[in-house]
């Protein structure tokens, strides 16, 4: 924005080329696209809340939920925050190798949160409780499927990135996609703090 | 979606730090981390072992929700109100507003409609 | 699971068959000759004069904010043409279907007619049409080279392009919905609506919602990191406020929008129970999503245009905008209370009496920072030497229309008064009151008044006044029966009517929507006649109107790079401060000037979004999956290509600049 430009009163121009550093709005640009997701997930939220106790006579989240399991899952997810924080801090260190590898290791838990959610929706399938069943079921599945299906774009994008890093190194363009990316992902942990709160913990509450 | 990886046009600057700071520190990654830890481990041992009544845990589950997600924003996301000269900050605070607004305003809307419309299907014997 | 599909659906076709084409409609079929017979005129002409490879390479490949603002009028003009069309339709039906008569269009058509005609103008008329205004003139009036994100621009634009397509589609294979412009279920469930007609209205919007959301963080992101030096937000021209609420405002509702269509596709495909009316589910709460999202939707449709009024009426009255600081705050008020009102559209629901006064009351305080923004435009005029050229007089046709369309509003915002109003034609003469008042003479006032800036020449201003007396007049003439008859208890969206005394007054409606045919035709002419009168219609100086702000600094049309030199902003109407500073225009010193590369990935990326929304629609799954592999795969690919900007060389743009200097010096003497 406003250089400390070194003009008098009567100079309307810069006699340089302005210094806006490329891509100096990404980050701006990118986060506001992520509160715009934000505002899905907001959406979903409402519709649980609102749908979410209309069993329809079918199960209950009392009777479905395994919390155990949901809190190996939430421990996949934070553990992948930690990693990709140190994939982040190896970047501004400038190790290639280092950054490639917390980010394949982001990678591998990110897949294990994806694999026990697919376990968990699988169960319930076949426990004649799929989405179809109740609107209570249809507003679960929608909102947890829809921070899946955020979670798996985020990791082909990582692998994307691995390659991009393998092939460029760690230039500018690839630093603030990581940025961005790190971005998405820690946004991704504070959606699922609300999915474990509202949807599996108050739901053993009822 | 198109390929989010690309919002810049660039490849050629040496400006690629603009934003230091963003990155956080090892030591703020662990504060983070081990925060987040206890305030998920604490709702999780609250629910499956209900030592207070059920009223208290839901106020206390949702207490750490609210705690767990500032601790992410700060030490994860590195929201302050200086990054990108105050804009994310204020980015993010229009939007929880809006989430608020919404969020509560469908609720509210929502439960009234059903009592009024619906009385036999009151939401909160539904529960 | 337990997919709902119809009994004869094949592997390659889905469920398209020949049946699917409306061969017995005649009147679809003769508006399919017609369109088809000047759509192989258009390619015949393309080919034979060898545009293809042209438009191509400087059009639609293009980043230049200036050629992609362009291309989202060009779309919304063209969709004005369709949706007039739907438009003109209804109102001879319902003018003729009196005593017995049926009229002439049957209720399967005459549904789909008043379903596409509400859709079609608010996201593929009213929306490119404000996108493309916020695209070609912010990054001029902040004196930026172009937006932030150059290739999501044309993207966006694409994706839009994208949307219009598919409804497009839907005229001619197969139907479009039959539910009303905003789909409720039960009504748009699968078992009410089991054919194509709201899959086509759920891929339309949710393709184009795409374009419209990516545009909307680029135009924020643009706004806030783009300025020139030393133009502090609130020396930002007003139009660029207004620009950037109206962003804020679809970031903030559109993927509401995405949310609910995505939930109501979800129940039509696989069965969910979002919003049936069995097993729990509800569909009032899409009525209250939906309307999350729908009352932002028309700020920012009208914010913008509340910008244009402000940039034309300072500059046409001659002064500084009346009230800056205020203006700017009842912007930024209007933005929070577009979220707190939506349920003003639902009052009769059944929410009860505290919700209904909260929203009633809301609604009511948004008449105060509008009602502020008419003050300071009569003010701004107050004692200014008024010009009355073609975007004055839209800018007060517009001031007097929406005012009286902001009263009916205030009527409406009453809960007891809306229980009698609602659903009624009093409200549909509401919302065409202020949407055609507001929106679309705010569009006519901006087309002209920044025409010769995209040109280089003025508009023809005899054709210029008769279509605007045309639109004013047929206006009043369409509109005012509709309130006296909403008044008589006539409800929206009929087809046919009993009571012969409405008749009069129909017809009265439908003989305005004739005068609105009329001037949409004469601004038609007036594009044409001034297109082949250019050179005497030609402004070399690149300030025809005496303007106040960046984008008369510059030349018409601007070169690519907009500002050869980067400008510098000490006060508010920074052109008019330069002017009256002596300022003079620099004439060496070049440099080269960095600029974003032309790519047409966006094309290929949005066609391949209609792939997947067509294929989805006909449930050819096939050509979804292909589509959607295909998508990602090229949507990597892109991210791989990091060479994507070039530099103008200083000696460019020296020769673009002397010819200026040359043309400047003869229209001196």
């Amino acid at each position: 924005m406003s250089q400390p430009a070194a003009y008098t009163i009567d100079d309307f121009h810069l006699a340089e080329e302005p210094h806006h550093p490329e891509g100096s709005s990404t980050m701006l640009g990118f986060w506001i696209y992520l509160m715009s997701d934000c505002l899905i997930f907001a959406m979903l939220f409402a519709t649980y809340g609102v749908l979410g106790t209309s069993y329809a006579g079918g199960p209950t989240p009392r009777e479905l939920f395994d919390l155990p399991l949901v809190a190996v899952n939430t421990a996949m997810l934070l553990f992948s925050s930690i990693t990709y924080g140190f994939a982040m801090l190896a970047m501004v260190d400038g190790k290639k190798g280092a950054t490639q590898a917390w980010l394949l290791v982001t990678a591998v838990f990110g897949l294990a949160f994806l694999g026990i959610e697919l376990y968990e929706f699988n169960h319930l399938i076949h426990e004649g409780a799929g989405p179809w069943t109740s609107a209570f079921l249809s507003s679960f599945f929608t909102l947890v499927g829809t921070h899946g299906l955020h979670v798996t774009f985020g990791i082909v994008w990582l692998v994307t990135l691995v390659v991009q890093v393998q092939k460029r190194g760690l230039i500018p363009a690839n630093r603030r996609r990581l940025m961005c990316l790190s971005l998405f992902w820690h946004f991704l942990d504070v959606i699922w703090i609300g999915v474990f709160t509202f949807v599996y913990l108050m739901g053993m509450l009822r | 979606m198109s390929a989010p990886t690309d919002h810049g046009h660039g490849h050629h600057d040496d400006h690629g730090h603009h934003d230091e700071g963003a990155h956080g520190s090892r030591k703020e990654y662990w504060i983070g981390f081990l925060l987040s830890v206890v305030m998920t481990a604490i709702p999780f041992w609250l629910v499956m072992t209900q030592p207070i009544g059920k009223q208290a845990i839901a106020m206390t589950i949702m207490l750490f929700a609210a705690a767990q997600m500032i601790v992410h924003m700060i030490f994860f996301l590195h929201m302050n109100r200086k990054a990108e000269g105050g804009w994310s900050i204020m980015a993010l605070i229009f939007t929880v507003v809006i989430v608020v607004i919404a969020l509560s305003g469908s609720l509210w809307v929502m439960y009234h409609m059903n009592e009024n419309m619906m009385p036999t299907m009151d939401m909160s014997q539904m529960g | 699971m337990q997919t709902v599909t119809s009994p004869a659906l094949s592997p390659i076709f889905g469920r398209f068959t020949i049946e699917s084409l409306p061969l017995h409609e005649p009147i679809v079929v003769g508006t399919f000759a017609m369109v088809a017979f000047g759509g192989v005129v258009l390619l015949a002409v393309i080919t034979k004069f060898k545009l293809w490879g042209y438009l191509w390479t400087e059009w639609f490949t293009s980043v230049d904010h200036k050629k992609i603002g362009i291309m989202y009028m060009i779309l919304g003009i063209v969709m004005l043409l369709r949706g007039f069309s739907d438009a003109i339709m209804m109102r001879l039906q319902q003018a003729m279907a009196f005593g017995g008569s049926e009229g002439y269009l049957n209720a399967h058509h005459y549904d789909q007619v008043f379903t596409a005609h509400g859709v079609i103008m608010i996201f593929f008329v009213a929306m490119p049409i404000v996108t493309g205004l916020m695209n070609y003139i912010v990054p001029l009036q902040i004196g930026a080279r172009d937006v932030s994100f150059p290739f999501l621009n044309n993207f966006s634009f694409w994706m839009t392009a994208g949307g219009a397509v598919i409804i497009m589609m839907s005229l001619f294979v197969g139907e479009f919905a039959q539910t009303g412009w905003l789909a409720m279920p039960p009504l748009s469930g699968i078992a009410a609506s089991p054919g194509v007609g709201v899959d086509y209205y759920i891929w339309a919007l949710q393709v184009a919602g795409v374009g419209t959301l990516l545009s909307g963080v680029n135009l924020i992101a643009t706004i806030v990191k783009m300025r020139a030096p030393g133009m502090t937000m609130m020396k930002m021209p007003v139009f660029c406020w207004t620009a950037l609420c109206t962003n804020v405002l679809i970031v903030a509702a559109f993927p509401v929008l995405t949310a609910v269509l995505a939930l109501l596709s979800l129940d039509r495909y696989v069965d969910t129970a979002f919003f049936t009316n069995t097993l729990g589910g509800n569909p009032m709460m899409y009525v209250n999503l939906i309307w999350i999202w729908g009352h932002p939707e028309v700020y920012i449709l009208i914010l913008p245009m509340f910008g244009v009024f402000s940039e034309v009426v300072s500059t046409f009255s001659g002064k500084r905008l009346f009230g800056y600081t205020s203006m700017i705050y009842a912007t930024l008020v209007i933005t929070i209370l577009a979220y707190l009102v939506w349920l003003h559209h639902f009052f009769t629901m059944g929410s009860g009496a505290s919700v209904n006064s909260f929203f009633g009351i809301t609604t009511m305080i948004i008449s105060i920072p509008t009602g502020a923004k008419i003050f300071n435009w009569l003010f701004t005029m107050y004692r200014g030497r008024v010009r009355f050229e073609l975007p004055m007089m839209w800018a007060i046709a517009f001031m007097i229309t929406f005012t009286l369309g902001g009263m009916t509003g205030v009527l409406l915002a009453v809960p007891p008064a809306d229980f009698v109003l609602h659903n009624s034609l009093f409200l549909v003469a509401h919302f065409h009151n202020v949407i055609i008042g507001g929106v679309l003479f705010g569009a006519f006032a901006a087309i002209n008044y920044w025409w010769p800036k995209a040109f280089g020449f003025k508009l023809d201003t005899v054709w210029g006044k008769r279509s605007f007396w045309l639109w004013v007049s047929g206006f009043y003439f369409a509109f005012m029966p509709l309130y006296v008859l909403g008044l008589m208890g006539v409800t929206r969206r009929l087809r046919t009517f009993d009571d012969p005394s409405f008749q009069i007054w129909f017809i009265i409606a439908g003989f305005g929507a004739l005068l609105i045919a009329l001037g949409i035709a004469a601004m038609l002419i007036q594009f044409a006649v001034s297109i082949r009168d250019r050179e005497k219609l030609r402004d070399v100086t690149g300030d025809p109107w005496n303007g106040r702000t960046l984008e008369w600094a510059t030349s018409s049309p601007p070169p690519d790079y907009n500002f050869a030199f980067t400008p510098v902003v000490h006060d508010n109407d920074a052109w008019a401060d330069m002017k009256l500073r002596g300022y003079e225009r620099p004439v060496t010193g070049y440099r080269d000037i960095h600029m974003p590369s032309n790519t047409g990935a966006g094309v290929i990326l949005a066609g391949l979004s209609v792939g997947i929304g067509v294929g989805m629609i006909w449930y050819v799954w096939w050509l979804v999956a292909v589509s959607f592999f295909a998508l990602v795969a090229v949507a990597i690919g892109h991210s791989f290509n990091y060479a994507r900007d070039f530099h103008i060389p200083a000696a460019t743009v020296t020769v673009t600049e002397e010819k200026r200097t040359a043309a400047l010096a003869g229209a001196a003497l």
